[in-house]
Order: C-alpha cells, then structure tokens, then sequence
C-alpha cells in the first residue's frame, strides 16, 4: 500500500492506467470509425467488439476504482498551485465517473435499441430496458455526449501531464512511468 | 297460410347458416401478428410485419376442406431500428420494390390433435417457393378463433441477404416465424 507521502503510484496502478488508458482511446477511435460505415456484415462485428471493448473497460475500471480507494495517490508537488491541485483532483474524479459513464449510457443505448450485449458472444448481458426506439434515440445522444466529453477531457489530462514535466519540471509524469526517473 | 312464409324463412335461416359458417373471414388485425426472431452474432433479434392480410375459410371438424391465403406487406418489416429497415427492403434482403409481399396457401391441413392442427402449403418470398409445414393451435373463446403456431425457415434458401450477407456468422440462416390470426369464428 501506498504511504500518503509516497513519491509514485504502485506498478498496479501504472499497469492499469496505461492498459485502460489504452482501450479507452482505442475504442473511442473505434467507436467514431464504425458508426460512418455503411450497414454490412463487417458493420455489426464491429459493433459486437465495440462493445465487448466496452464492457472490459468497465470492468477493469471497476477493478481500478477499487485499487484507487484502497491505495492513496501520491500527493500533489507543493510548487503546484492550489487552483492546478482542485483541477487535477477534479478532473481526476470526472474521468472515473466518465470511465462507468461511457459503457453503461452504451449498454443501455444497446438495450433500448433491442440489440443485447452477449459478451464474446457467449456471455448474455441482460437487457435493463425493454426495446424502446425513441429512448434508444436519446440514449445514443447520451452515448455519444458522454465519449465527446471524455475524448475532450483525456486530451486536456494528456496535455497537462506533458506540461508538468515539460514546462513546470516536475516529477508527476514520472509518477505515471516506470521509466522516467524522478528527478528530485 | 300465415306460418308458410315464417317457415319458409326459418328454412332459409337453416339453409344459410353452414354456408355462412364456410364463409372467409379476414383476419382482426390488432389481435393478430406476425413475428420473426433470428440471431444476429449471436444475439437474438425480434422483427414484426405491421401489415399483412389474411383469408381464411375454416372447419375444425374438417380441416381437409381449408381454405387459407396469406399475404404479408414486405415493406411494413418492423425491427424497432430504421437503419435496419430501410436495410432489410433493399435488393440483397427482401428487394420488396420487385417483390412487395410474401405469400403462403394452406393446400393441406390436417389435425395432429386435440386443438393441434398443421398447414402445409407453398410460401413465397422474394420469387421464390417452398413447401412448408407450420404447426398451429386453435382455441375458441368468446366468438373469437384464435390461431397461434410458429415454424423456422432458412433465409437463404428465399436469397434473403445475398452476397455478402450471405454469411451465416454475421446473421444466423435460421428464421423462426411466429404467427397469431385472431379470426370472428361463427360457430359458438
Ligand atoms: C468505455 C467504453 C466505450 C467507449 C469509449 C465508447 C465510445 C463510443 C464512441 C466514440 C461511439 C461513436 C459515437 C458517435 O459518434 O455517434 C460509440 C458508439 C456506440 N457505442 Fe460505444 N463506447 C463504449 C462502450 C460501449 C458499450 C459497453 C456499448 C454496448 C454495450 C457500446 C455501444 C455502442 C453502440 C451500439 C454505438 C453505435 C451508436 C450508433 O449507432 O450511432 N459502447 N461508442
Ligand atoms: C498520453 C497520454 C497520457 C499521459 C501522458 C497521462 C499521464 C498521467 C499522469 C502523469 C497521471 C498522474 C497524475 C497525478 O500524479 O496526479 C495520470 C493519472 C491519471 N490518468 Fe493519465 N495519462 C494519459 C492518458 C490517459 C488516458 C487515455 C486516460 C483514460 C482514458 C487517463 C486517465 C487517468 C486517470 C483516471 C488518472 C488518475 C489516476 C488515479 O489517481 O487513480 N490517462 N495520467
């Protein structure tokens, strides 16, 4: 376990943050290439995948929040001013929120569309809302707001973590990369 | 003199009624359905026909002597998914802009048990015919007739999703129709 004044996170943490960070980007990019092609066979694996990709990224998100409650995070550089420590910390939390958000607006969206989830086509994922074509509608507006919303984010958390290392110097890149030695 | 034409007419009446009871009857459409479930990678799907007609003349005491045509309006495909609709009238599917309604005709039906009934029949869809059997059910109650049985067909053998749809892993050949007819019946 993480002490609170702990210089790094734990190689667990790092693992998980680099592994999701990974399919969440990917299945983003994935998820804004199929919906444009035309309706085919090649269309709707993609789509199953999609969400296959997406019900993983909720597990394993699952499995990172509770490694995150049970092991602190270590604290912020003292250079950093108080308004960069609330925005990390919020965005932070916002980013865990969209993690659930983005797979179960889509389970539902999947759900009221009348398609079911069934998980590397083995694994039924029960439907929570009967078929329902207007709330299918908005439900994939919700989808979609929310992957807009944590595309925007991701891009933003990508640029501030380049910027503490680049411009500020410090140490909270290196946190996040096994490779990178600190440098205080 | 007086009862002559009072009989008269009862004979009439009496004379009328198995011809009336014989008469075609038209499906109540509300009651009625026509349902379709496929898997599609894996998952199953549900689909309806909102329009369809149907012309039945029918006697349980004699279902050598039925006569029943079905039409189904193709392009009244429902599966809840607009895309998937618009899909499924194009050429590789239904092409209902040439063949804008499928077909059946009970040529043979015969009972199979108490209430248990099976049609045999040609179905069309798409220029294509099949001989198919679809076991029913049939109950009375309230003056109504109610009709109910299911039977699975193989799309590919109407060339239902052609080419490249043709893939069996994408969407499953297996279709499995199920049909509800609500008909008046006239015999209590
Ligand atoms: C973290 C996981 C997920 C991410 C990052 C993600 C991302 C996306 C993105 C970016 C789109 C394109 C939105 C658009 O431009 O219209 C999309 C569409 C879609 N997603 Fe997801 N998704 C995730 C999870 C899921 C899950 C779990 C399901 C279902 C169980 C799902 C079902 C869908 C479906 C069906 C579409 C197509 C919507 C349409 O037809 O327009 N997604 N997703
Ligand atoms: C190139 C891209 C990325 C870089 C350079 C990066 C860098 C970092 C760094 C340095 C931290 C530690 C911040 C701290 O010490 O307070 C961090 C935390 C975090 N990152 Fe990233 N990240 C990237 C991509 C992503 C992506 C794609 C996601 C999610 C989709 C993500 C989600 C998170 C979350 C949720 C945290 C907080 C971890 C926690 O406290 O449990 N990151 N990231």
């Amino acid at each position: 376990m993480n002490l609170p004044g702990s210089d790094r996170y734990t190689p667990t943490a790092i693992a998980l943050h680099w592994v999701a960070g990974a399919l969440i980007l990917g299945n983003l990019a994935f998820g804004l290439y199929m919906v444009d092609l035309p309706l085919s066979p090649a269309k709707l694996k993609y789509y199953s995948w999609h969400k296959w990709a997406g019900v993983t990224i909720f597990l394993l998100s699952a499995a990172r929040l509770v490694w995150r409650i049970t092991h602190a995070a270590p604290a912020l550089p003292a250079t950093m001013p108080a308004w960069q420590r609330a925005a990390a910390n919020a965005s932070h939390h916002l980013l865990y929120a969209l993690f659930f958000a983005a797979p179960l607006t889509g389970w539902l969206f999947s759900s009221a569309a009348g398609f079911q989830t069934v998980y590397f086509g083995v694994l039924p994922i029960p439907d929570l809302l009967a078929k329902d074509p207007a709330l299918a509608d908005t439900l994939k507006l919700a989808h979609r707001f929310v992957n807009y919303s944590l595309a925007a984010l991701v891009t933003v958390h990508a640029a501030a973590a380049i910027k503490h290392h680049v411009v500020d110097g410090d140490d909270v890149l290196a946190r996040m990369l096994p490779f990178l030695k600190p440098r205080t | 003199m007086t009862r002559f034409p009072l009989l008269a007419a009862c004979a009439c009446l009496a004379l009328a009624m198995p011809a009336f009871a014989q008469a075609p009857q038209k499906v109540v459409a509300e009651k009625s359905h026509i349902r379709f479930g496929f898997k599609q990678m894996n998952v199953p799907v549900e689909g309806r026909f909102r329009k369809f007609d149907a012309t039945v003349t029918f006697d349980p005491k004699k279902p050598e002597a039925t006569k029943a045509t079905f039409e189904v309006d193709l392009a009244s495909i429902d599966l809840g998914n607009a895309e998937g609709e618009t899909e499924a009238r194009r050429k590789p599917w239904l092409f209902v802009e040439a063949f804008p309604k499928a077909t059946f005709t009970a040529s043979t039906v015969k009972a199979t048990g108490p209430g248990r009934f099976e049609a045999t029949g040609p179905l069309a869809i798409k220029g294509v015919t099949q001989t198919i059997t679809a076991p029913f059910t049939l109950v009375d109650a309230g003056g109504m007739r109610t009709v109910e049985g299911q039977f699975p067909l193989r799309r590919l053998q109407f060339k239902v999703g052609d080419g490249p749809w043709a893939d069996t892993e994408t969407v499953a050949d297996e279709v499995v129709v199920r049909f509800r007819f609500v008909i008046p019946s006239t015999t209590k």
